[in-house]
């Protein structure tokens, strides 16, 4: 789970990493209203969304006075940001955060990231912050610093002490870079984050070591234990039809082609997926429906399914293992007659008590597409697909 | 002898007086497993289907002569359960487990390494399938049914698709020495690699098919080990040719976040070292039949 830039510097200044003073503001009075509290002659004016790039598509603004924080608060809210990260959909702006002004002399980039290789925290510096870390690995690989963390203990004094004369910082800034980088690390760990992002970390005019951007990501499987974390979910950042898949326990992905999918197993719903690109199809999105693949949970993904407008065909691919076929058939039946739709339907069903599935979805007599195979739902599916859409234009053309 | 589980095997249950638990233990000793007893704190002394529970997985081990558990325990105290059985001095281990934070995860392989290599419990999963060794032994959910026993081991992330391959193998009478779902969360016990290891010492296992996805590290380091080390002949598919990048596909750990992750990546890396690709996953099974024609 993602959340804003405000939210994480909230929790990383309880955790004692200092940050610039700011203020989150819901309207232009209000930007203008948190201006004047922070005080000073110089603001940014920053659009909350769950994306990065912000800076480039325009959803950062300088401000010198009150009145240009007021402007630039019209601007922004409201806004649809598209940005190099956020897709072609963007994401909308509803919440700025209001930051005096720092006079900046160093950008460095910190970042805390889960390791899959060696399955430990791995913590990253680098003195070439302020752009993308994909870009400072591309063009100055040599400024960046790795440290491991081994488990058992948790990060060392040391550690950090290591990373921040790597990144050649000044003696007096040493403390203040220790105490930030441990704190950063106290708050992945307790918090169960998968990702940590201060990017710049700043050193100012002054000396003062601070975060001037702070990203966090949470392991959704630990949610659990941390309610106070899981309130700070922004789901209008959130693609609508996930929000409502994920709240009823299905796992969905909106892509932009024209041939829904309905499968059961993540392994299975991406094989089907590429099945259908290979039979010259586009899918319009990844959605598990669980190894279960109870009746209910068809229902609710042939819902979900038909609520996305690009949909021209629907694909049920099920491998019944530990439930049966038949119970499957019963389900897409009672779906499709209580919600007729008005797409080509291809169900494949293989597993336990196939044939008494099959047989369920042809006396039915709903004008269901039958497929024994894999290939041959894929198949199936695209030339469904591509004869509705010359039938609807020949519709258009009559 | 088939990796990791055969007839004789004694498995314990955790979390056996569960709805979950309780319905697999009949699964797996139906199809044939010797499972010895199940542990759920609290319940010991009690009995289901016939065998007995106990209270800690210590006195399971000490009662039973058990080597082997099969983990269905909810996410908040899996990570313990697993370490319970790793303590207890449990050989394999399969955790079935769906949603168990990463950071526990990393916990548990720390704590794992506290043993020598040779004494160190192996580890399948979390959120896996479990393993099959076709009409021997489940130590899993899979279908026994959809396996035709043989000489080709699987290995995969993906539980559903792992059953199409056998299924997909089945229909041309190729038969599983073990099918093995190493399960799709980030930080799992038992890599691709280990799994790889196993079934090259294995005399009844001749090729192995292995399932693949986006995220993560791992099918890269299968492909060194086979490259190097590895004398059967490998058939591979990925899953996730059509993912975008950096949209989590079902499985936790199916993300595509850094260089070499990415679908055509593997398959490109597998390919390098010799493995026959399956161009599609339909095609698991025919690729499987072709590599055995020619071996």
């Amino acid at each position: 789970m993602d959340i804003h830039e405000y939210q994480a510097k909230e929790i990383l200044a309880k955790f004692g990493v200092p940050i610039p003073k700011g203020a989150l503001a819901y309207s232009p009075e209000q930007a203008a209203y948190r201006a004047r509290e922070i005080g000073g002659k110089l603001w940014v004016v920053k659009a909350q969304v769950h994306t990065g790039g912000r800076g480039k598509a325009g959803g950062v603004k300088l401000c010198r006075n009150e009145d240009e924080v007021l402007d630039a608060a019209d601007d922004l809210l409201g806004k649809k940001l598209v940005t190099h990260q956020s897709g072609p959909a963007g994401k909308f702006v509803y919440r700025l955060y209001v930051e005096g002004g720092v006079a900046i002399a160093r950008e460095l980039y910190l970042g805390f990231v889960l390791d899959r290789k060696s399955e430990r925290v791995m913590v990253v510096a680098s003195a070439a912050g302020g752009m993308e870390i994909e870009d400072i690995a591309e063009e100055q690989p040599d400024s960046i610093v790795r440290i491991s963390v081994e488990p058992a203990v948790g990060m060392q004094a040391f550690q950090a002490r290591e990373l921040a004369f790597a990144l050649g910082l000044a003696p007096a800034q040493i403390q203040q870079a220790v105490s930030t980088i441990l704190g950063c690390y106290r708050a992945f760990e307790e918090l169960d984050a998968t990702m940590v992002e201060i990017n710049p970390l700043i050193v100012t005019e002054d000396g003062t070591v601070m975060a001037l951007d702070a990203k966090m990501t949470f392991d959704d499987n630990a949610l659990f234990r941390h309610p106070a974390i899981a309130e700070l979910r922004d789901k209008s950042q959130e693609d609508a039809r996930e929000t409502r898949a994920n709240d009823r326990g299905l796992s969905y992905v909106g892509l932009s082609g024209n041939i829904g999918c309905i499968v059961n197993g993540a392994g299975l719903a991406m094989a089907t997926m590429d099945m259908i690109k290979l039979a010259g199809g586009e899918p319009a999105n990844f959605l598990d429906i669980g190894g279960g693949a109870t009746p209910e949970r068809v229902a609710k993904a042939f819902k979900l399914v038909t609520s996305d407008a690009n949909v021209e065909a629907i694909l049920v691919n099920i491998f019944a293992g530990i439930n049966r076929c038949d119970w499957v058939a019963e389900g897409v039946v009672q779906a499709l007659e209580k919600n007729p739709v008005k797409v080509p339907v291809i169900v494949r069903l293989a597993g336990t008590h196939v044939e008494e599935g099959r047989k369920i979805l042809a006396r039915s007599g709903l004008p269901i597409i039958r497929a024994n195979t894999l290939a041959e739902a894929a198949q199936r599916a695209v030339a469904a697909w591509k004869n509705d859409k010359t039938a609807n234009l020949k519709v258009v053309n009559a | 002898m088939t990796i990791l589980l055969d007839r004789k095997t004694a498995v314990l249950v955790q979390g056996i007086t569960g709805k979950i638990g309780s319905f697999h233990a009949k699964e797996m000793m139906d199809y044939g497993t010797n499972v010895v007893g199940g542990m759920t704190p609290g319940k010991g002394g009690a009995s289901e289907h016939g065998v007995p529970v106990f209270d800690t997985m210590k006195e399971a081990v000490e009662k039973t002569g058990a080597t082997a558990t099969i983990v269905f325990v909810p996410p908040p105290f899996a990570a313990d359960s697993i370490m319970e059985a790793a303590d207890a001095g449990i050989r394999t281990c399969v955790a079935i487990t769906d949603g168990i934070p990463a950071q526990d995860m990393i916990k548990v392989k720390r704590y794992m390494r506290r043993y020598r290599a040779e004494n160190r419990m192996c580890l399948i999963g979390p959120n896996c399938a479990g393993i099959i060794s076709p009409s021997k032994a489940l130590l899993g959910i899979m279908p026994g049914n959809i396996y035709l026993s043989g000489h080709v081991g699987i290995v995969g992330r993906s539980g559903t698709l792992g059953y199409e391959a056998a299924a997909q193998m089945k229909e041309l009478g190729i038969g599983v020495s073990t099918s093995v779902g190493i399960g799709g969360d980030p930080i799992n016990g038992s890599s691709f690699k280990d799994i790889l290891e196993l079934f090259e010492a294995d005399p009844e296992t001749h090729a192995v098919v292995m399932i693949g996805e986006i995220g993560g590290p791992q099918e890269a380091e299968a492909a060194e080990y086979i490259r190097d080390h590895m004398k059967k002949p490998v058939i591979a598919y990925v899953a996730g040719l059509s993912a975008p990048k950096g949209r989590k596909m079902g499985h936790a750990g199916a993300i595509i976040s850094a260089f070499g992750e990415s679908a055509s990546e593997k398959v490109e890396i597998l390919r390098e070292v010799g493995v026959a690709i399956a161009p599609t996953p339909a095609e698991i099974g025919i690729t499987a039949q072709r590599v055995l024609k020619a071996a």
